[in-house]
């Protein structure tokens, strides 16, 4: 089995949004433009030779001093083929967006509401982006490494 | 009422509360007891705790423990958890309280009727433990009153039964005017 189908595919199929690409053992990760994940993340599902229909892992990352800011990482799992991919897009911080993949993966649609509530990255085109874990009127993004760690929450009285 | 009545002067009062009066009692031929009422109504309240066991975390395995036939509660009087807030005096809050947590506490709290006490069981209760973030209320005295705090991760069940007879020493000293002490003093959770 060719293991590096995925990236030879992505890389054709999409030359101009694929930043760098890498893989170890079978182990296959893209860098991509966060502008194509919508149709990147489409492709990958629908081709015939990848088939990646299930989606694993949605989550983010914070490297803090790095530009872009963000990284949205996301991890697939094709059952067709027994094989993994794992993709990256980069934020930015001054425009935190990403499209919303929940229209190929109805399954991403929690996994996008934490992200968006761990590090403020808004999903656009989510039908409801609004925090998972933590309540209304919390401020701030937590799993953000600027968040202050000693920063108390204005819900439950002063001390809190 | 946990006395030892007899006839002549063998016999030894035991009075919850009272230090004088043997006297009266010896002269009636001990068949009965003065007392103040206030300390008759708190040494009833002190053996006969009601508890709800707010259990969050893993300190609940520590709370079965203590609670069961080993340690065994029931031989302080505070045996018979109640499941709904309603019913019960003692407030036993084991674990960590998140801050999604902390109205549902509240809640709880003002649900019970007075005269009420609070237990504060394990560090995460007491202060928030290591659970010094975004996430955890550091101690559940900010929220709501706390009358025993008993510390550790988890607390010993010799801890529990001390913090326990703490709690028993506290009401037999309570008076009339302790009660009632309110609504918690949180309003904006």
């Amino acid at each position: 089995m060719d293991t590096n189908v995925t990236i030879k595919k992505l890389s054709h199929r999409f030359p101009g949004a694929i930043i760098a690409t890498h893989s170890f053992r079978g182990d296959d990760t893209a860098v991509v433009n966060k502008e194509s994940i919508l149709e990147i993340c489409t492709f990958l599902r629908d081709d015939q030779d990848l088939l990646y229909n299930m989606m694993m892992d949605l989550t983010a990352v914070d490297y803090l001093g790095r530009e872009p800011r963000f990284e949205v990482v996301y991890h697939l799992y094709s059952l067709k083929h027994n094989r993994r991919v794992r993709i990256k897009a980069g934020v930015s911080e001054a425009d935190a967006t990403i499209d919303s993949i929940v229209a190929v993966w109805v399954g991403a649609n929690w996994f996008e509401r934490e992200a968006f509530d761990m590090y403020g990255i808004t999903f656009k085109g989510h039908p409801e982006m609004r925090r998972i874990l933590l309540y209304e009127g919390f401020e701030g993004h937590p799993l953000r490494k600027d968040y202050p760690i000693k920063k108390r929450q204005p819900l439950i009285g002063p001390v809190n | 009422m946990g006395v030892t009545l007899g006839k002549g002067s063998a016999s030894r009062t035991i009075v919850p509360g009272s230090a004088t009066s043997d006297g009266p009692e010896r002269l009636l031929d001990g068949s009965v007891i003065l007392t103040k009422l206030q300390a008759a109504v708190n040494w009833g309240r002190k053996y006969s705790f009601f508890l709800y066991p707010f259990v969050t975390a893993c300190c609940g395995m520590e709370f079965m423990s203590v609670a069961g036939p080993k340690y065994d509660l029931d031989r302080f009087g505070a045996a018979l958890p109640r499941f709904s807030p309603r019913q019960a005096d003692l407030l036993m809050v084991v674990g960590t309280i998140s801050h999604k947590q902390a109205p549902i506490l509240v809640k709880v709290y003002n649900q019970m009727v007075e005269p009420k006490w609070v237990f504060a069981f394990g560090v995460c209760a007491v202060s928030g433990g290591f659970y010094d973030n975004y996430s955890v209320v550091q101690g559940i005295d900010t929220l709501i009153p706390v009358d025993v705090y008993v510390p550790g991760c988890p607390p010993r069940p010799e801890m529990v039964l001390d913090g326990l007879l703490k709690l028993q020493e506290k009401v037999a000293k309570e008076r009339w005017s302790d009660w009632p002490r309110g609504a918690a003093p949180v309003t904006k959770c």
